[in-house]
């Protein structure tokens, strides 16, 4: 791979480590500037389509993101929103980012995201009534990640057994899982003598997820809920996985050079298999928090953008768990932001989406340059033709 | 084919079997032409992906390209019909000025996202599953963002291109009359791709250009080696590429319907994807694949639209509704999963290709 040899140095010395880091986030902070620039003169140029404002007018893009700024950040109601928006973005996150570390593009988040919705549904609406709050929420958490598991799983066996390639497997379950998720809101979790097709209210099964209180303090105020912890506690726990466990190392091996990994007597075919599960568990997770933390209650069209979220995602946090808790921070930030935005100056909230693609693009034409760079100053090497892009990104986290 | 159930029915799998042949035979010829309409986009999408793969690039960006030319075509065409007007519709195909200058329109905005493509994975040899989900998740924020600004407008568009009606005589032929109206009650862009579908199949394997993309896509070095540009053959395939997506994305919002939605491709360009491997990288394969995923739709649509009677019709009320809608997604991931292994893909599909330098 071509960042292998870089690997090797950056280890021996810390300097050179503590150079690499900073890169990168300069890296990341040029993206993000230069799709911030982008962003307002898109505001820019076509603000004379939007009721109530004149043509080419330079105030609206700092009054939009001004109002996204303070949609984001202030206390407590900003902040309590971003930690909302950023939980599930987090968990998804890391989901595709251990994907990502495996050498396999997950584009299933929907589809896994929404079955663990269903299965934490399913859970309260049987036993909500029967067992205590605290226990509901426990077991449709773990069910949640079971069924996105589940999700994840089959991608994953049908690459192992097979072949198909996971990027068009998983797309073409995201659509058989959104018809599942359709028909059981509509079907079986249907709220039975309700005048529209609307599921149980889990806060009145008591599984509602509560504030984030710390002895009785309420931190981030109504807008968040304590399934933020949910996330802060998979951040190390799956950094200890990758990095810490031979699990971790083999999907890292398998990653880097599928081939090798397989001489060297890895089960990668079952390491296929296991990593979608969990990227799949992982995702379930993010939707069992969503159910129970923010939406509570769903119905027939309910969806999710969550599956290219957590792309970006994972590629902004270069699939290092905590680069990923910085950028699902960052897109969660955006999210919340972007709501306040769609409210006062009017600017629409798909600006948010655009941007994520031109932090995206800059980001990984930044990382080409200085991948680029240093190749010159070690002379030509035998893999010039290798794409920079997940290999790349594996190999630099794996730093 | 209701008298014949009677004697069957005693082996219910059996009659069931015969009951859904009775059933597909009788809605043949109402199925038939929507489902010729419905493997459009999914063709074109796939046409696409074949001569970029071909080539040796891999393309997700698809859905990404049928959507900004599905907006600028529908929204470059509404504006052309307010500045000019909208003109009286020609007979053949309603065909107006603003329409024509939308669908222009349409195909360099999609020749333009193919190009950033091509930069990306050519150029930058970055990943090129990365550089096509940028340009998916770029083109559904842009769009959706443009929309959510003119919604706001009333913005009226201009209008559809109309189907091609067949002379009665033709229609009228026995047996095979069903079918000849099928493929021709196609709008203008239904019956390019036909036509496409052929010209493809025949330049591939059979012209100088289709040789040096199967060459570079196979063995870029040594198609190299006897005098191939293959950086310059990858930019022309795929930017050439985008054209035809680009007219997928028109089918869409100038065809189908006069308007454009927020993410109206739902999918297309996947399936697309999928139809391409399934059809094992050919044109005319590409074209099965997505007629068979274009029937099973339409069959699906038609079972809950006029439901069958007897035990077949028993079956299917058993069954949700939304079984229905998602068995052709089913369908594909089992044929692809099936077909993987004797479905290959060009050797040097998705590795970006650098010339050997002298030093």
């Amino acid at each position: 791979m071509s960042g292998s040899g870089q690997t090797a140095t950056s280890r021996s010395s810390p300097r050179v480590w503590i150079r690499a880091l900073l890169w990168t986030l300069a890296e990341s902070i040029v993206a993000i500037l230069v799709a911030v620039v982008l962003g307002g003169i898109g505001i820019f140029l076509f603000s004379g389509l939007l009721p109530n404002h004149s043509a080419f007018d330079l105030g609206l893009p700092v009054a939009a993101y001004g109002a996204l700024w303070s949609g984001a950040v202030t206390y407590p109601r900003g902040v309590g929103s971003t930690l909302a928006y950023s939980t599930p973005l987090i968990l998804a996150g890391l989901g595709v980012g251990l994907g990502f570390k495996a050498g396999l593009f997950n584009i299933g988040g929907r589809g896994q995201f929404l079955m663990g919705t269903i299965g934490a549904l399913a859970v309260v609406t049987l036993f909500g009534n029967s067992l205590p709050g605290f226990a509901t929420i426990a077991i449709a958490l773990v069910v949640a990640a079971i069924f996105g598991g589940f999700a994840g799983f089959i991608p994953g066996a049908l690459k192992a057994t097979s072949g198909a390639h996971e990027v068009v497997t998983t797309i073409m379950l995201n659509y058989v899982f959104v018809f599942v998720t359709y028909w059981a809101i509509s079907g079986p979790l249907r709220l039975p003598r309700s005048p529209q097709a609307v599921t149980v209210d889990v806060g009145t099964r008591g599984a509602a997820l509560g504030t984030t209180s710390f002895f009785g303090v309420d931190i981030f105020g109504p807008n968040a809920h304590w399934g933020v912890w949910l996330a802060v506690a998979a951040i190390p726990l799956v950094w200890f996985l990758l990095y810490r466990t031979t699990l971790g190392f083999e999907i890292r091996a398998a990653g880097a050079n599928s081939d090798a990994a397989r001489y060297a007597g890895m089960k990668t075919r079952q390491l296929v298999v296991l990593t979608m599960s969990l990227a799949g568990a992982l995702c379930g997770l993010a939707g069992g928090t969503t159910l129970l933390g923010v939406v509570h209650q769903i119905a027939p069209g309910y969806d999710t953008t969550i599956g290219f979220d957590a792309i970006t995602v994972a590629l902004l946090g270069r699939s290092n768990p905590i680069g990923i808790a910085l950028a699902g921070l960052l897109l969660g930030g955006m999210r919340a932001g972007s709501q306040s935005m769609q409210i006062s100056p009017g600017v629409p909230g798909e600006l948010v989406d655009a941007l994520q693609a031109i932090i995206l693009l800059f980001l990984v034409i930044n990382m080409l340059r200085r991948l680029r760079l240093r190749r010159h100053a070690e002379g030509p090497t035998e893999a010039s033709a290798e794409p920079y892009g997940l290999g790349a990104v594996a190999t630099e986290a794996a730093q | 084919m209701s008298g014949i159930p009677g004697a069957l029915d005693a082996i219910p799998i059996l009659g069931i079997v015969f009951q859904l042949i009775g059933y597909v035979l009788d809605n043949l010829q109402y199925v038939s032409s929507t489902t010729v309409a419905v493997a459009v986009p999914i063709t074109l999408a796939a046409l696409c992906g074949v001569m970029c793969e071909r080539s040796g690039v891999v393309n997700i960006g698809l859905e990404g390209i049928m959507l900004t030319a599905a907006f600028v075509g529908w929204f470059v065409a509404a504006e052309a019909a307010t500045s000019m007007g909208a003109g009286t519709p020609s007979p053949y195909f309603g065909i107006t000025a603003p329409l024509l200058i939308g669908v222009a329109a349409a195909i360099v905005a999609g020749m333009l996202v193919s190009l950033l493509h091509a930069w990306l994975s050519i150029s930058l040899r970055i990943d090129q599953i990365i550089s096509g989900t940028i340009i998916n998740i770029g083109a559904a924020g842009i769009t959706g963002y443009m929309y959510s600004l003119i919604s706001g407008q009333s913005l009226v568009g201009a209008g559809q291109f109309q189907a091609f009606q067949p002379p009665a005589g033709v229609v009228n032929i026995p047996v095979v009359g069903w079918l000849i109206n099928a493929v021709l009650n196609q709008g203008p862009v239904g019956l390019v791709t036909i036509v496409i579908v052929i010209i493809l199949q025949v330049m591939l394997f059979r012209s100088r250009w289709g040789l040096r993309t199967r060459a570079s896509g196979e063995h870029p070095r040594a198609a190299e080696t006897v005098g191939i540009d293959v950086v310059w053959l990858r930019y022309r395939n795929v930017v050439a590429s985008g054209a035809l997506a680009a007219l997928g994305g028109v089918w869409l919002s100038m065809e189908q319907t006069g308007n454009f939605n927020a993410g109206m491709t739902q999918g297309r360009g996947f399936i697309g994807l999928a139809a391409m491997i399934v059809g094992r990288w050919t044109p005319l394969g590409a074209f099965g694949a997505a007629l068979l995923f274009a029937s099973v739709t339409g069959l699906s649509q038609s079972l809950t639209i006029s439901q069958p009677t007897g035990d077949l019709g028993n079956l299917i009320n058993g069954v949700p509704g939304e079984f229905w809608e998602a068995l052709p997604y089913i369908i594909t991931i089992v044929v692809l999963a099936g077909l993987i292994g004797r479905s290959i893909a060009p050797a040097a599909d998705g590795q970006p290709y650098e010339r050997e330098s002298a030093s």
